[in-house]
């Protein structure tokens, strides 16, 4: 490979080139993505919490009435989608770090990836359920 | 296959000495794993709202209830301290703060204000929903 191959401000390296998205096959985009839900639900946070606490020691009446608002809605469908992505990737880094027998590893992969897909649509239909008002 | 090749091995956690760092980045794991699992207690809340009254009076007797109480208030302290934990990982990611005493800093700071967000929360908490 000659210096021509690489341009000049690249940080990769020809190795890197060679191994190009590595043993995972898909880069870095876990990563990033992990950054990015992390600041979504960093600025998530301050609106949830003030949901959470306009419903404290509330009726399921005012509760439903509250969550069905759009603004209310939007706020929990983006901290529930965020959370399910977020904690999903975090817990594939952790079963990788620690899980070493090859298919309890992608098994347990797996049932990470069903129970946050899980929580995502369970808690997605039921705030659509009160949105919609059935 | 080929024969395994004995490598040496680099020493494991328990030659070093405990640092603050290294023990919250233990505890960043440690609560995002229990916020993953608390995910069920936010899902059980929004399914109940959406089921009707019958169903939320259980979410809030057991919210309301002692252990109930414990286990939300360790959530609480799991989210807060998991999230300033992560600002300093974002901190880290853009390339500063990795001097010694910028890093201890960082790192005491994302313990105490975790404790103190979580107090503050219940303190508002029970301002505003105790007399409803």
């Amino acid at each position: 490979m000659s210096a021509a191959d690489t341009p000049k401000r690249s940080m990769r390296t020809p190795l890197g080139r060679v191994r190009n998205l590595g043993a995972a096959h898909s880069g870095t985009s876990d990563f990033w993505r992990q950054r990015i839900t992390g600041v979504a639900l960093t600025l998530l946070m301050i609106p949830g919490l003030v949901i959470i606490m306009m419903l404290l020691g509330r009726n399921q009446v005012y509760a439903a009435q509250t969550l069905s608002s759009i603004p209310v809605a939007v706020i929990l469908l983006l901290f529930i989608l965020a959370s399910a992505w977020h904690m999903k990737i975090g817990m594939q880094v952790v079963i990788e770090d620690y899980v070493h027998n090859e298919k309890l590893k992608l098994t347990a992969v797996m049932l990470n990836n069903f129970f946050s897909f899980a929580v995502a649509l369970a808690s997605t239909y039921a705030i659509l359920k009160l949105a919609s008002g059935v | 296959m080929t024969a395994r090749i004995e490598r040496p091995l680099s020493p494991h956690i328990q030659v070093y000495r405990w640092t603050l760092t290294m023990v919250l980045s233990i505890v960043h794991r440690a609560t995002g794993i229990a916020l993953y699992v608390g995910t069920l207690l936010l899902v059980w809340w929004l399914v109940a709202a959406a089921s009707g009254p019958a169903a939320y009076a259980h979410v809030q007797a057991f919210a309301g209830s002692i252990i109930g109480r414990l286990i939300v208030f360790g959530y609480t302290w799991a989210l807060m301290h998991h999230m300033l934990s992560g600002i300093r990982h974002f901190v880290w990611d853009l390339g500063y703060g990795f001097k010694p005493n910028e890093r201890e800093a960082l790192t005491w700071a994302a313990l105490i204000g975790g404790i103190a967000l979580t107090v503050l929360v219940w303190i508002v908490a029970y301002a505003m929903g105790g007399g409803r």
